[in-house]
């Protein structure tokens, strides 16, 4: 069963989590083109510098990508020239239940917070983040759709070294 | 067993005309070295007068590893102060930044200090009566800086009490701030945007040789920003260019254009790429601020700011200022094997908020831990910090472009594929490592 396919039956809680936990699932497999295709076209991911952030123009964050800026970072990691990915980086997400924040059946919007511990690793490096993920999910012909995933780490404004896939 | 402390002829012979010896990079006395010599001899960024605006604002930081505070004095003046109480040694301004009012208060035993280092109270002074306390360290309060110089709000110390003047230290480096606060249609920056904290496991001189090091983008920023610019080429005809695509692609500019662009150096280590042109030189003009500019200076000198697109500026030793994008970084040591990259970012003062969108988005795209450019980097610094452990060979080679009168010529505009800024970086470093005794 896709990820598309997933959620194109009745928009329930329960499909909104099912949603967020096999989106966790496709990054720990690597299956990013999969991952890059539940973001709406003109979806974002948004890391984030500063706690409680709203402002993501006038101030920096550690990512604000659009679909177009995902593309590349995926397709980077594909790439034979990629060094820094040789060998690759892996990734673990672990989730607390999914909390579905805001149900919007009418105008086909949901709001659904995680929590998570994320774990990236690199030969025999192993960084631990945590945080808390919300998902701005949108209900369309093809199923559910990203327009924003926001990934709130509770140490954002700390300095950190590579973070080289996706919380 | 010492290899460099007091030693200052061995300390000489890690710099050849063409070669660098590795235990620049991978020594320890030589960075413990680094901190007592060069970053106390020279003047060090650290920070700006937009940060502490009112008397009592602070601002924490590290100037090499010495743990300081700036601190805008009640006579309104910028003072850098050690942070550490002369009493048990306790850091008195604590955390990132604030405002401590008209003293500071250690908050271990209440000493207080007022803004200018001096020792202004402690409780139960009465039992340091006949001690010998007039004596002591103690008594004269918090240590300062050497000096201070506050350059169009950039502020500098010298740690070492005396030593080279500030004006003979950059000389004709300072244009480049100039041209970047020109900018600002009220000749003002501030600094805003939030900054980016990125930690490095490789020697700060690595970092710095990187930012004039114009052969390495098409090569190692293939993935990244080549990537950025196949994935562009696919977009539909007829659609706007991202500003994202704009800031990526010029990182894949051919050979040709960083040799044309050229390199300017100055005396003591300071010195930048794209005299004639750079990787910023070609960026969508933000409505309304050329009409500012034109206001605020009249069109000649307008066009003469606007056209000065110098790329990377290095102050040595360890700051690198782009003016056309007022970015700010500083590779902080903290080891020789480790470094913290910190990346500001500055409005200009009366121009559209669109150029500080702008900026903030260069910053985060190229700047961030989760930059993909950085990642490019940060992966041959590694495999550099690792295997210059090698014990077969000792040198890192820097000869490209090399000329004989180098040494001679303090000042000079050269082919921009030239390595002649990173030589120039070890002369300096050379010269702040072994200060001459004065007779």
């Amino acid at each position: 069963m896709t990820a598309a396919a997933i959620a194109v039956a009745p928009v329930t809680e329960q499909a909104l989590a099912k949603f967020v936990y096999t989106e966790a699932r496709l990054l720990d497999e690597a299956r990013f083109d999969e991952w890059l295709d539940l973001f709406a076209e003109d979806g974002v991911y948004w890391m984030p510098l500063m706690p409680g952030q709203t402002d993501a123009r006038l101030h920096t964050s550690l990512m604000h990508e659009d679909k177009l800026l995902l593309r590349i970072r995926v397709e980077r990691l594909a790439g034979a020239r990629t060094y820094s990915q040789q060998p690759p980086s892996r990734c673990h997400h672990l989730l607390q239940q999914p909390d579905v924040v805001e149900m919007s059946p009418d105008s086909g919007r949901y709001q659904v917070r995680t929590a998570f511990h994320y774990v990236e690793t690199r030969q025999d490096a192993q960084t631990l983040l945590a945080g808390w993920a919300t998902h701005e999910l949108v209900s369309t012909q093809d199923g559910l759709r990203i327009a924003m995933k926001r990934v709130d780490l509770v140490n954002s404004d700390a300095a950190f070294g590579n973070i080289c896939l996706f919380p | 067993m010492s290899k460099y402390r007091e030693n200052a002829a061995a300390i000489r012979a890690l710099v050849r005309p063409g070669e660098v010896h590795k235990d620049l990079y991978i020594d320890d006395e030589l960075f413990e070295l680094e901190m007592e010599q060069l970053f106390v001899n020279a003047w060090i960024y650290v920070g700006h007068a937009s940060q502490v605006p009112q008397p009592g604002d602070y601002f924490t930081t590290t100037v090499g590893t010495e743990p300081v505070v700036m601190v805008r004095h009640s006579d309104q003046s910028v003072r850098v102060l050690v942070n550490r109480c002369p009493h048990k040694g306790v850091k008195v301004a604590g955390g990132a930044c604030g405002n401590t009012g008209k003293f500071f208060r250690c908050p271990y035993h209440a000493w207080t200090f007022r803004t200018d280092g001096a020792l202004l109270s402690l409780p139960l002074r009465k039992g340091y009566e006949d001690t010998g306390f007039e004596d002591c360290e103690a008594k004269s309060g918090m240590a300062t800086a050497g000096a201070v110089h506050v350059y169009r709000d950039f502020v500098f110390c010298r740690l070492a009490a005396e030593g080279i003047s500030f004006e003979d230290y950059f000389g004709g480096a300072l244009s480049t701030i100039d041209n970047m606060v020109d900018r600002s249609p009220e000749g003002r920056l501030e600094v805003a945007g939030g900054v980016l904290r990125y930690m490095h496991q490789c020697n700060w001189k690595m970092l710095v040789d990187n930012q004039t090091d114009t052969c390495h983008p098409m090569v190692a920023h293939e993935s990244s920003a080549g990537t950025a610019v196949a994935v562009w080429n696919r977009a539909p005809e007829g659609t706007p260019k991202p500003m994202a695509v704009e800031q990526f692609a010029p990182f894949m500019s051919p050979y040709e254009f960083f040799e044309k662009m050229g390199i300017r150096v100055w005396d003591n280590g300071h010195g930048h790429t794209g005299v004639s042109d750079s990787i910023h030189a070609a960026y969508s003009p933000v409505p309304g601020y050329w009409e500012q500019m034109v206001a605020a200076y009249g069109e000649d000198r307008a066009q003469a700011i606007m056209g000065d697109v110098r790329h990377n500026t290095v102050y040595f030793p360890n700051i690198m200022v782009k003016g056309p994008i007022q970015t700010l970084r500083i590779f902080k040591p903290m080891a020789a094997d480790r470094t913290l990259v910190e990346s500001w970012t500055f409005r200009l003062v009366g121009a559209p908020d669109e150029l500080l969108a702008r900026t903030c988005m260069y910053n985060r795209l190229i700047n961030a831990p989760t930059s993909v450019v950085g990642h490019d980097d940060l992966e041959m610094y590694e495999r550099a910090q690792q295997a210059l452990h090698a014990k077969g060979r000792d040198w890192i080679n820097v000869a490209r472009l090399a000329e004989a009168d180098e040494a001679e010529t303090l000042e000079a505009v050269v082919n921009g594929t030239s390595e002649r800024q990173m030589r120039n970086q070890f002369r300096a470093w050379v010269r702040f490592m072994t200060p001459e005794v004065q007779a």
